[in-house]
C-alpha cells in the first residue's frame, strides 16, 4: 500500500471521522457496564486535549497511563494523540520500581494514574488521578494532582489541524526482552495506521460489530483492539484484569455481549475451552477469533474450535517491533491426527518478509533462517537505545529490514513455519534443540494442560533441559509416565533432564508464559542440586 | 544368594535411580519393570554413572557387551545380571 493512499493523516482521525459519520453510536464499553458514543468519546477526548495543552504539553511529549483498562483509558489515549502528545501505558499492577524506571526512562511529563498508584507518580510535573476516590471529595487528592473529572471540564483543545505528521511518535511500548530490562518500543502514527489499514482490508470489519479488548493497553495486540473499531465506528467492549483471567466470567461476557470478533492469545483462548464452560452459552454472534503471542498448542486450539466451529481463525504474528507482520487463516475443522502447530503463514500485504541465514544470505526455500521484516509498521527504534536498534537492522534494496530474532522456513502451500526464537535454541551432545519442539511434544499428552520448557548452562551437562508442566484437573501422572511418553515422541536427545510438576505455569502481565521467572527458579535448582 | 538378596538389590538400585534421576518422584511410580534406558530417564552418560554405583556396591566388573539394554534397561534385569554374576564369581 503506497503511503499517500492511507485514508487518515493521524490516528485520532479514527475516532474524528467515526465521531461525524456515527455520533450517536457506542463505541467503547466499560468494564463497569456504562458506555460512551463516538460523540461523546471525541469531545472527552478534545477536552483531554485542552488540558494538556493548557499545560504545556509539547509535541511528542510523552504521557503515562497507569490504571487500570476503563472508557477513562480510552478518553486518555485519544486526548494525548490530539494534543500531538505519545502515549506510554504501563502495567498498573507491576512493582512500583518497574512502573517508576519506564516513566522515568522516558521521561513523561504528564500522567493519567489510578489513585492506587498515586505514590509513584507523585513527582512528575502533571498528574491526573483517575479511579474511584479513596473519601468522598476531592480533598484526597495527592497536592498539585488534577481530578479526571476537573479535566473533563477543561476548555476543548487539541493540535491545529493537519499539524499531525505521519512519522509523529504515537505510542511507547515496553517489552520485558529476555534480557528482562524492560525496553521502550517507539512506534508512530504511520506504524499503527499501516498495519490498522491492513486489518481493515483483511477483517472486514463494519459498525456492527462488536470487539472484545482482552490484551492491556501496553501489549500490542491493543493496538487491533483499539483502532481497528474507532475506524470503522464498531462497538469496543474492554474485558476488565478480573474477567479477563476468569474463563467463566469471560464467557458470560462474550456470550451476553455477542461480540463478534474476539482477539487475545492462545493461552486465553485454551483457558477458555478447558475451564469456560462453554457448552453453557450462545456464541452465534462470534464471526472472528484472532490469536498472537505464542505458539497456540494444537490441542487447545483443536478444543476451541470444536467449541466454537462457526467463527474464522487466525494466526497472527510479529513482535512488538513490527506489529503483525505475517498471518495464516486456519482451516477448521482441525484433523483429529494433526500435532504440528500451525504455520504463521504469509506477509501482510504492508510487510515484506527476508528469511537469511548468519552471514545475511537468503536462504533456499525451504531452509531455516532468520526473518527479516521490512515495511512501514516496522518500529523506529528503541527509547534511547540507538545502538539496541541499529543492531538488529541492516540495509539493502533501500528497505530497512528488522531481524525478528525468529527462526522459520518456508513451505510452498502454508507460507512460513515457526521454527523458534533463536534465543530458544540449545546445542546438546552436538544436537541442535529447538525447546518449542519439546513443549509441543509434552502437549500431545492427553493429560498435560500446560507445558514450558528451558535450558539451564550446566559446568557438567553443557546444558540441562527442565519442563514444567501442568496437568488437567485430578490427572494421575508422574514424572515416568511422562519420560516414557518423551521417549516415544521426541529422539532421546531432546527428553528433558527433569520434568516438575506445578499446579499452573507462571505468567506475565500479557499472559505469555514467564520463562524469566522459570529460567531463574530453574538455575536456583541445578545450582543447589550439587552441593 | 537368597531371593531376599534380589528384593534388597532392586530396592537399592530404586532408591539410586530416585536420587539421581527422578527427584522428586514417588517410588511407587518406579516398578521394577518401567524401562529406563529405552525411556530417557537413563541417558547414556547417566548409564556410566549407573554402572559404577552397581560395580561399587556389589563388587562386580561389568563389561562393555554386558551394558546393553538387556541387562540395564530395568530394574528387574539388573538384579537378575547382578545375580548371576556375584553367583559366576
Amino acid at each position: 500500500m503506497s503511503e499517500t493512499s492511507y485514508p487518515v493523516a493521524n490516528l485520532c482521525a479514527y475516532l474524528e471521522d467515526s465521531a461525524a459519520r456515527f455520533s450517536d453510536r457506542v463505541a467503547v464499553v466499560d468494564p463497569d457496564g456504562s458506555s460512551v458514543t463516538y460523540g461523546e468519546l471525541n469531545e472527552r477526548a478534545n477536552r483531554v486535549a485542552g488540558f494538556l495543552l493548557g499545560r504545556g504539553l509539547q509535541p511528542g511529549d510523552r504521557v503515562g497511563l497507569v490504571q487500570p483498562k476503563g472508557v477513562t483509558g480510552v478518553c486518555a489515549i485519544f486526548g494525548i494523540l490530539k494534543a500531538r502528545g505519545a502515549y506510554v501505558p504501563v502495567d498498573y499492577t507491576a512493582p512500583p520500581e518497574r512502573i517508576r524506571s519506564i516513566l522515568d526512562n522516558c521521561r513523561v511529563r504528564a500522567v493519567f494514574a489510578d489513585r492506587r498508584c498515586a505514590a509513584v507518580v507523585a513527582d512528575i510535573e502533571t498528574v491526573v488521578m483517575t479511579g474511584t476516590p479513596a473519601g468522598s471529595d476531592s480533598e484526597s487528592l495527592p497536592q498539585g494532582a488534577f481530578a479526571w473529572e476537573k479535566v473533563l471540564r477543561s476548555q476543548p483543545g487539541g493540535a491545529e489541524r493537519g499539524s499531525h505528521h505521519l512519522d509523529d511518535l504515537a505510542y511507547i511500548l515496553y517489552t520485558s526482552g529476555s534480557t528482562g530490562i524492560p525496553k521502550g518500543v517507539t512506534l508512530t502514527h504511520r506504524n499503527a495506521i499501516s498495519f490498522v489499514e491492513w486489518c481493515n482490508s483483511v477483517f472486514n470489519a463494519n459498525e456492527l460489530d462488536r470487539f472484545s479488548s482482552h490484551a492491556p493497553f501496553h501489549f500490542d495486540l491493543s493496538i487491533l483492539d483499539i483502532y481497528l473499531p474507532m475506524k470503522q465506528g464498531s462497538s469496543l467492549y474492554l474485558v476488565s484484569e478480573e474477567v479477563g483471567k476468569n474463563p467463566q466470567r469471560m464467557a458470560a461476557f462474550i456470550a451476553s455481549n455477542r461480540l463478534t470478533v474476539w482477539y487475545s492469545t492462545p493461552s486465553i483462548l485454551s483457558l477458555l475451552a478447558e475451564f469456560g464452560d462453554l457448552k453453557k452459552y450462545d456464541f452465534s454472534a462470534l464471526r472472528l477469533v484472532l490469536f498472537a503471542g505464542e505458539v497456540f498448542p494444537v490441542k487447545h486450539l483443536r478444543s476451541i474450535t470444536r467449541h466454537w466451529p462457526a467463527p474464522v481463525y487466525f494466526n497472527l504474528y510479529g513482535p512488538t517491533e513490527t506489529n503483525v507482520c505475517t498471518y495464516a487463516r486456519i482451516p477448521t475443522p482441525i484433523p483429529d491426527d494433526r500435532t504440528q502447530p500451525y504455520p504463521i503463514g504469509w506477509p501482510c500485504s504492508h510487510c515484506e518478509a527476508l528469511v537469511v541465514d548468519y552471514d545475511l544470505k537468503p536462504v533456499k526455500p525451504g531452509e531455516e533462517g532468520l526473518l527479516y521484516i521490512a515495511g512501514p509498521s516496522v518500529f523506529a527504534g528503541y527509547w534511547g537505545r540507538a545502538e539496541d536498534t541499529a543492531a538488529l537492522f541492516f540495509e539493502r534494496d533501500g528497505r530497512r529490514w528488522y531481524n525478528t530474532g525468529d527462526v522459520v522456513k518456508e513451505a510452498p502451500a502454508d507460507g512460513f513455519i515457526y521454527v523458534g526464537r533463536r534465543d530458544r535454541m540449545v546445542k546438546r551432545r552436538g544436537y541442535r534443540i529447538e525447546l518449542g519442539d519439546i513443549e509441543s511434544a509434552l502437549y500431545r499428552h492427553q493429560k498435560v494442560s500446560e507445558a514450558a520448557v528451558v535450558a539451564i548452562p550446566d559446568a557438567d551437562a553443557g546444558v540441562k533441559i527442565l519442563a514444567y508442566v501442568a496437568t488437567i484437573p485430578d490427572a494421575q501422572l508422574s514424572m515416568v509416565d511422562l519420560k516414557i511418553f518423551c521417549s516415544k515422541v521426541l529422539p532421546a536427545y531432546m527428553s528433558p533432564d527433569a520434568i516438575l510438576f506445578r499446579d499452573s505455569l507462571p505468567r506475565t502481565s500479557t499472559d505469555k508464559v514467564d520463562y524469566q521467572k522459570l529460567k531463574q527458579e530453574s538455575a536456583a535448582r541445578v545450582e543447589s542440586s550439587k552441593t | 544368594m537368597s531371593d531376599q538378596g534380589a528384593d534388597q538389590i532392586k530396592e537399592e538400585i530404586r532408591q539410586y535411580v530416585l536420587n539421581e534421576f527422578l527427584p522428586g518422584e514417588k517410588a511407587s511410580n518406579l516398578g521394577d519393570d518401567t524401562p529406563l534406558r529405552t525411556s530417557g530417564i537413563v541417558d547414556s552418560v547417566g548409564l556410566l554413572r549407573l554402572i559404577d554405583f552397581v560395580e561399587e556396591r556389589y563388587k562386580i566388573q561389568v563389561d562393555a557387551h554386558e551394558a546393553g539394554v538387556e541387562n540395564f534397561d530395568r530394574i528387574e534385569d539388573m538384579a537378575a545380571f547382578i545375580q548371576k554374576k556375584r553367583q559366576g564369581a
